[in-house]
């Protein structure tokens, strides 16, 4: 026997795998993706769940709220992720939410300053404040950093801060929220916004306009940045992707939740 | 001798397996442009170059900041790398011992297989503090992006200029040191001159990699989408738009990405004709 | 000699010698500190445990599982194409319009950014043949990206093999398959497993374009059609979102024994190859 023969029965075979593939593939697999701010919670859930229903697998990915949401619409996912609210043409899809995160503005652990007001966060990311010196901090350039385009927490930022005004071209991207925490905590003249859960001791979380960034504030309304965490599907969820949301927003579900550091969800919208 | 049926099968089959490249170009070509060449013309193809805001999210889509962007990084790293490579490749045709010779030559090439995303994280680790330090601004910049790929593109500049250094006849350098030429005279003016289209294929190749490298040069540039007024300002490249939002994208937006690969694709393909004119002509 | 020249001279020789050694160090810098973190990390437990809650605890096995897949795939792949393809042009044809076509597209191939590799997959693999973010899809991808590297290997290593040889054989009254079969290849394979060598070292490096086509998912990939995340994106991850660094920098040290592994034996390959083919 030649090698090309052998080659030739190994690509009979390929495309015979290839076109399975389009069939029926991952069939008991149950896809969740979309928000890089959801997701490692999500994998907490999955991970749990898997203990707890050994025979269900849980796939989560990535990807962003606008390509989970996407992804939910298209079916490449069962269940997509958002960190904002839903708009415009997405709001036919199924969506239940499954806990409330607040948002963050962070600075270095140096930073004299520990509070500023959502007017000043605002001329901060529209790039017409440019110096700490003149929010009465230790003078320098203050160095914005903000999400990329697409990105929940973004949206959330944009929709709850900067309303009609836009986040200055000079600010520096970072796509994701660890990236957004490690670069403030290494740059005493940066500030950011990331998810609530995820500030630790290597970054300070600065209080809006007097109230301090908690989960307890933001269960109780004062403190005004907050955006839901969401599950989207295309249609109301049955089967696996029933069960596992059933799951999530059982009690023991919300309590993993709350022990990462999120807030529990409100009550469900009729 | 006659052809068996055999033989001419067999033929035809390793045709059939050449051409590979081809549809493997063919393919990459049609399906970028198939999913964004529709973007470029609806939007036009001047507005997408030069317009200067990229805004998906307010259905902006400029991407000249970042055409600006590559263009400096890319030249910030050639400036930097390639003296540096031409040295080393001098070093290594003329002046190594051989044992110097046989460890540098291997760790060249280890420094080309080494994962780009080290280079990045070794890049935030100490290049962009000692920037953000010494320098000033945020660190995250394109002198951090330049130096880094510097490095990235010193094994292409290296071992290309070394190749078309010692394929030189050794007449060359023989007939120069007899008229009584020192051997860096030999060198500076009659072996490098004589060497230069590789050379210079050497670095159009070199450039060509800075401008497609994309993982290290997210970490390192900041991604911001202004156009740059100092290179200690942050920047986004093309290669990193698409890497930093392509996860994120969906409609119009991931079209304009793929419009991006599209513009990305005919900058590298011209560099690429480029460097393959230069190397023909010797 | 002058004055003036032998100072010239001199300080030629000297920034030579200084470029040299500055691009030694830094890259012997670059090494020994990834691995001088990293290595206290790696443990038996490291290597075999899946990892938990986003790679901050267990370890990367799923990764290397991972890593290792979507090489298999694309090497499977791209090897016999990119043998066939230098067989082709070093043994079966003349210089020709189609060689010339076949070698600009090789060469632009291996110009294209991994990026853009990276838009083709994640269209053509993940969405237009529905293969989803998979092992498979990056593989492919992975494949057409190192195809040109295994042309090109393949081809310099065939045409070396000694014209002799060949008509040793055909004067024998082999034919050219069996010519090709029995005497070039084996007397290339040194040289052809050096650059097979090398594309393992590519996409064992890659990140760009697996991240957009494999997916990122860290549960242990099943199928060829399961996501998975391989060890540099695993890298990439831990790292720019500060999960872990201490993984971060386990997974950055096994990532560079493994390119330093097979740098080394592609280097040992090809100093046997070139000693014998002298």
């Amino acid at each position: 026997m030649t090698l090309t023969t052998k080659q030739e029965k190994f690509f009979i075979l390929l495309m015979c795998l290839l076109l399975s593939a389009c069939s029926g593939q991952r069939q008991d697999t149950l896809i969740v993706a979309g928000s890089t701010s959801v997701q490692p919670y999500a994998e907490v859930l999955a991970e749990e769940y898997g203990h707890l229903r050994p025979d269900k697998i849980v796939d989560i990915q990535g990807g962003g709220s606008s390509a989970g949401i996407a992804a939910a619409e298209a079916g490449t996912a069962a269940i997509g992720m958002s960190s904002r609210n839903l708009k415009g043409g997405e709001l036919v899809l199924w969506s239940v939410e499954i806990a409330i995160d607040g948002l963050a503005i962070i600075v270095h652990p140096s930073n004299t300053l520990t509070n500023l007001s959502a007017e000043d966060v605002r001329e901060i990311y529209t790039g017409s404040l440019t110096d700490w010196g003149k929010l009465g901090g230790t003078p320098g350039k203050i160095h914005v950093i903000s999400r990329e385009e697409g990105s929940g927490t973004r949206s959330a930022f944009e929709e709850l801060v900067m309303g009609k005004d836009r986040i200055t071209p000079k600010a520096i991207i970072q796509d994701s929220n660890g990236s957004v925490r490690q670069l403030v905590s290494s740059d005493s003249q940066a500030i950011g916004f990331i998810s609530l859960g995820l500030v630790d001791h290597t970054v300070a979380a600065l209080s809006l306009d007097g109230i301090a960034a908690r989960e307890d504030k933001v269960l109780d309304g004062s403190y005004k940045l907050f955006r839901p965490f969401l599950f989207v599907t295309l249609a109301a969820p049955e089967g696996s992707a029933r069960e596992f949301i059933d799951f999530v927003l059982s009690p023991q579900g919300q309590e993993i939740l709350l022990q990462e550091g999120l807030v529990p969800r409100r009550e469900e919208k009729p | 001798m006659k052809k068996t049926l055999a033989e001419v099968v067999t033929e035809k089959t390793f045709l059939v397996l050449a051409l590979s490249a081809i549809s493997a170009l063919v393919l990459i070509t049609v399906f970028i442009f198939v999913q964004g060449g529709p973007f470029i013309t609806t939007q036009g193809l001047g507005g997408f170059v030069f317009g200067m805001s990229w805004a998906p999210s307010q259905g902006e889509y400029g991407i000249f900041p970042m055409i600006v962007g590559t263009v400096c990084v890319a030249l910030g790293a050639a400036l930097i790398g390639v003296p540096i490579g031409i040295c080393c490749s001098i070093f290594l045709a003329e002046f190594a011992p051989p044992l110097l010779k046989n460890i540098f030559r291997p760790a060249i090439q280890l420094l080309a297989g080494i994962p780009s995303v080290v280079y990045g994280f070794w890049g935030l680790l100490f290049v962009v503090p000692f920037i953000r330090h010494y320098l000033g601004g945020p660190g995250l910049s394109i002198l951090a992006g330049s130096i880094i790929l510097a490095i990235m593109i010193l094994p292409t500049v290296v071992s290309i200029s070394e190749v078309s250094l010692i394929a030189l006849p050794r007449t060359y350098k023989e007939g120069a040191l007899a008229l009584g030429l020192t051997h860096w005279q030999t060198i500076y003016s009659v072996l490098l001159p004589a060497a230069k289209s590789g050379i210079v294929a050497a670095i159009v190749l070199g450039i060509g990699r800075a401008i497609g490298e994309t993982m290290a040069v997210i970490m390192v540039l900041g991604n911001s989408v202004a156009l740059p007024e100092s290179i200690l300002d942050p920047v986004r490249t093309l290669t990193t738009n698409i890497g930093i939002e392509m996860g994120y994208a969906a409609g119009e937006h991931r079209e304009a990405l793929f419009a991006t690969g599209i513009i990305l694709f005919l900058i590298i393909m011209t560099i690429n004709a480029l460097a393959q004119y230069i190397t023909r002509r010797r | 000699m002058s004055p003036h020249v032998r100072r010239q001279e001199r300080l030629a020789k000297g920034v030579i010698w200084m470029a040299a050694v500055s691009v030694m160090a830094t890259l012997v810098f670059i090494i020994l500190y990834i691995l001088s973190r990293g290595l206290p990390v790696i443990s038996w437990s490291f290597l075999t445990e899946i990892p938990r809650s986003m790679g901050r605890l267990g370890g990367i096995s799923s990764t290397i599982v991972g890593s290792l897949a979507v090489t298999v795939v694309a090497i499977v792949i791209a090897v016999p194409f990119g043998i066939g393809t230098a067989i082709y042009l070093a043994e079966y044809t003349r210089e020709s319009f189609i060689t010339k076509i076949i070698r600009f597209s090789a060469e632009s191939l291996a110009g294209i950014p991994s990026i853009v590799f990276g838009l083709f997959g994640f269209i053509f693999f993940v969405i237009f043949l529905n293969l989803g973010w998979s092992i498979l899809s990056g593989g492919l991808t992975l494949a057409f990206m190192i195809l040109p590297t295994v042309i090109r290997t393949s081809e310099e290593a065939i045409r070396g093999v000694p014209y002799i040889l060949r008509e040793v054989s055909y004067s024998l009254g082999a034919n050219k398959w069996q010519t090709v079969s029995r005497v070039v290849l084996p007397s290339a394979m040194r040289g052809i497993v050096n650059g097979v060598l090398l594309s393992i070292g590519r996409c064992v490096a890659e990140t760009a374009a697996v991240m957009l086509t494999a997916g990122s998912t860290l549960r242990m990939p099943d199928s060829l059609f399961a996501p998975a995340r391989t060890m540099a994106v695993h890298f990439y991850i831990l790292a720019r979102e500060g999960i872990s660094l201490e993984n971060a920098y386990g997974t950055a040290a096994l990532l560079i024994l493994v390119i330093f592994a097979i740098n080394v034996g592609a280097n040992i390959l090809l100093d046997r190859f070139m000693t014998k083919g002298r």
